[in-house]
């Protein structure tokens, strides 16, 4: 008998496949930083019934799990899928068989998916195919319910679990670990709707959140003072390919490996949380304009007012934003109020 | 003749079958299978080359930050940008934190496990590796992820975070380090020296380090209780189960050099095979002829191509078989430490070849070297210098990135004409390791280390799984 749950609880049975990744997002819930992640995952309900890189079975003993889940012995509540779903060459998913067995990943992914209370795409890839879709998709890549932006994808766009929710889209290139354990625990606990979703089946508790929140570049932003190579200090977003004001997540708010995020890492954001951002329509680091306006402004604000403020900030910028912006380190320090000193 | 397959395997980083043959008690040859293609050789055709260093790290969760660092060299040698010496610090520690990090799951969550299997129940050591290496329950795993994410945070101020950095560019890094922030630095790399002196080893790192030989870890071993550390009890089980014994492979081992300048790196670059010679990397081939790949002579990565052909008769993997100069060689930290010519690694790979416990050892002690090695990069680190240079690249350039990944060599062949990706070839660490066979028939280094294993009894079938682990695979990589 192991330490546990009152027998009301009702637990919830993960089950966690890889396919068409590259094992980023398991590697990413592994820097959580709980201090113990299995237990964070028992306490908040979660059975792990098997996770290729934690569970101890491995060959006959985890085929025996996986086929217990597929025909019913084994009570299924969330069908994981980490990596996109291999569909190719010609639809037979004969890119990803899985060891073992022969069978196509997609074909155990399909029967799992009929049996799961609920299914959860775990990063960009699963969610809507991924950099493993990009460039020419010669695997025929494609993600749970998504095919980039189209709804479809291997269950279909109407597809629908019993509860009524789609595939739950942990999406992100890869997610923050949070963003899978506060999931998870929300679909232990019942918690989480329809509602909860935004249009694209992410979670709207990182979703309903932009890149830009919080970046500590948000002077040089205000000034439009940018920078214009790796490793300088100013905005990424007029010349070195940042989405920030456009992608959804918490980023810069709930930081990353203690710290960090992609804008405080000095490069740009790149919008992996959305459909198709493997393949932007440009170089990933360069932002395309037109006559020196960026094709993509921020969401929600109406161009001609960006054009006016962005004009209007650069003529104000001062002497200190602009220079420290093409600097890797501050070289015009802020002065103090009323001394006159800098 | 017998044949078993056994897959999938798990805490393997991807998906992995081996087709054994067994007869007369033992195992007489085996096949190792990548089941999982992705294609990301046809992915990058036609991208804009500086593309790269946003897609490949996506080749690989695990060693995502080799996969950029042997990019931005690629990408270096093409445009012929030169690395300020921040920029080259910087992205020292940041590969070496991932290849450390990657050592220490490695060890907590995907090799030590096996020991606490129930296969193993009446060794006397069983119940305490039990208590603290089973799989999600041992108390091992959440003190092991908690170091882990601690020297992660090293990515966090780095590298913006991991896996998926764009902060490693050809001519340095995008994150310039300020004053406090090389405090901030040090404190993470001395929670994680604390760590593994106070729990992993069990004594000072310098200590490990000081191992001239088997004789001295024999004594190390001899002079503590082997609830002392986590070493203390893996030498303590493999001691017993003779892991010396098993999983011998080739024993030429490559090591590209790995940190420091490129042209003299700090842990050497060679070619060990009982005697150090030098590594080309024009002697490099690789071999299709097993892989479900449009055959071909076998050819240089740089005059590589990857075309899938998945009714390939004869074929049984989606890797293809790098050979240097014809050989079969095995790549890893243990190589690494062997090509270096640490004394320990020299005399295990002496006495007993590559093999389970060597690099187990290989790979411990290279955490215990590399993190005196990283507490000087961080205090040489200059704020307010350069940490980032820029050309830009010709229409028209090649280059080659070779680096070492916690796994082993990793290569990365660049070809760019008019401005876009006209090749792009990548041989990873497992792919060297799990290779199937080559025209000639030899088999890879995990299928040569396959062969004679005990084929019968409970103990015989975790053995397998110590063998596959003990190279530490990465399949994701393999066939990317």
């Amino acid at each position: 008998m192991t330490s546990g749950p009152a027998p009301s609880t009702r637990r919830l049975n993960v089950l966690w496949l890889q396919s068409g990744g590259c094992g980023g997002c398991t590697m990413s819930l592994l820097c959580a930083r709980t201090g113990d992640l299995p237990a964070t995952l028992r306490d908040a309900g979660v059975d792990l019934l098997w996770h290729p890189a934690l569970s101890e079975e491995s060959g006959a003993e985890a085929l025996e799990v996986l086929r217990a889940c597929a025909d019913g012995r084994t009570r299924l509540d969330v069908l994981c899928l980490e990596g996109a779903v291999l569909r190719g060459p010609e639809g037979t998913g004969r890119f990803h068989l899985l060891a073992g067995t022969g069978e196509p990943m997609m074909a155990w992914v399909s029967r799992l998916a009929a049996r799961a209370r609920h299914v959860v795409a775990i990063g960009s890839c699963a969610a809507y195919g991924g950099m493993t879709s990009a460039g020419s998709n010669p695997t025929d890549a494609c993600g749970l319910q998504y095919e980039g932006e189209a709804a479809g994808g291997l269950l279909g766009a109407g597809w629908r679990d019993a509860a009524g929710l789609p595939v739950v889209n942990v999406a992100g290139c890869p997610p923050h670990p949070a963003w899978m354990v506060e999931t998870l625990a929300e679909l232990a606990a019942g918690a989480l709707r329809a509602g909860d979703l935004d249009p694209l089946g992410r979670p709207r508790t990182y979703a309903d959140e932009l890149v830009h929140h919080g970046c500590p570049r948000n002077e040089y932003y205000e000034f439009k003072a940018s920078a214009g190579h790796p490793s300088e200090l100013g905005c990424l977003m007029e010349n070195m390919g940042c989405k920030a004001t456009q992608a959804h997540g918490d980023c810069n708010t709930r930081l990353w490996n203690g710290s960090g995020s992609c804008l405080r890492g000095g490069f740009a954001c790149i919008d992996c949380t959305a459909p198709g951002f493997e393949e932007p329509g440009h170089a990933f680091a360069v932002t395309p304009k037109i006559a020196g306006i960026p094709l993509a402004l921020p969401i929600d604000m109406p161009k001609a007012w960006f054009v006016a403020l962005a004009a209007l900030s650069k003529s104000a910028t001062p002497k200190r934003v602009r220079e420290n912006a093409i600097a890797d380190h501050t070289v015009v320090p802020p002065g103090i109020r009323g001394s006159g000193r800098k | 003749m017998t044949r078993v397959v056994v897959g999938p395997f798990n805490r393997v980083e991807g998906d992995l079958e081996v087709g054994l043959e067994m007869e007369a008690g033992a195992v007489r040859s085996a096949q190792v299978t990548s089941p999982l293609y992705r294609g990301f050789e046809q992915i990058l055709l036609g991208k804009a080359p500086l593309d790269a260093l946003a897609i490949v790290p996506r080749v690989c969760g695990i060693c995502s930050v080799a996969q950029s660092a042997a990019a931005a060299r690629a990408l270096a040698a093409a445009s012929g940008v030169r690395m300020p010496e921040n920029g080259r610090l910087a992205t020292d520690l940041v590969r070496a934190a991932e290849n450390l990090a990657d050592h220490l799951t490695h060890f907590y969550m995907f090799f030590m496990p096996d020991f606490a299997r129930a296969a193993y129940v009446r060794r006397r050591w069983h119940p305490a590796v039990e208590a603290r290496f089973q799989a999600t329950r041992g108390t091992a795993a959440a003190e092991a992820l908690s170091a882990r994410a601690e020297l992660l945070e090293l990515m966090g101020l780095l590298a913006g975070k991991w896996p998926h950095t764009l902060a490693l560019q050809p001519g340095g890094t995008s994150r310039p380090v300020q004053r406090q922030e090389k405090i901030q630095l040090r404190l993470a790399l001395r929670a994680f020296r604390t760590f593994l002196e106070r729990t992993l080893f069990g004594g000072p790192l310098e200590e490990v380090v000081a191992l001239d030989g088997v004789a001295a870890l024999e004594a190390w071993r001899a002079a503590r209780p082997t609830d002392a550390s986590d070493f203390a009890a893996f030498l303590e089980a493999a001691a017993d189960l003779g892991l010396e014994r098993f999983g011998r492979a080739s024993d030429v081992f490559l090591s590209s050099g790995a940190y420091g300048p490129e042209e003299a790196p700090w842990l050497a670059r060679g070619v060990f095979d009982g005697a150090l010679r030098p590594f080309d990397e024009a002697e490099i081939r690789e071999d299709v002829s097993h892989a479900w790949l449009q055959d071909d002579v076998p050819r240089h990565p740089a005059q590589g191509a990857t075309r899938p052909v998945p009714d390939k008769a004869g074929a049984y993997t989606w890797c293809k078989a790098p050979r240097l100069a014809g050989q079969v060689v095995e790549v890893g930290a243990l190589a690494r430490q062997v090509v270096d010519g640490h004394p320990l690694a020299r005399d295990l790979v002496a006495r007993g070849g590559g093999n389970v416990l060597s690099r187990v050892v290989g790979r411990l002690l290279e955490l215990a070297r590399v993190v005196p090695a990283m507490e000087g990069w961080v205090d040489a680190l200059a704020p307010g210098e350069p940490f980032c240079a820029t050309r830009e690249l010709p229409q028209d350039a090649a280059g080659v990135g070779l680096v070492e990944a916690a796994r082993g060599t990793l290569g990365h062949w660049l070809v760019v004409r008019g401005g876009k990706i006209h090749g792009y070839q990548i041989v990873s660490p497992t792919t060297w390791n799990f290779s199937p066979r080559d025209a000639q028939g030899r088999p890879g280094p995990l299928e040569q280390a396959l062969v004679d294993l005990p084929a019968d009894g409970e103990e015989a079938a975790v053995l397998v799984q110590h063998v596959v682990r003990s190279f530490d695979p990465c399949m994701v990589c393999t066939v990317h």
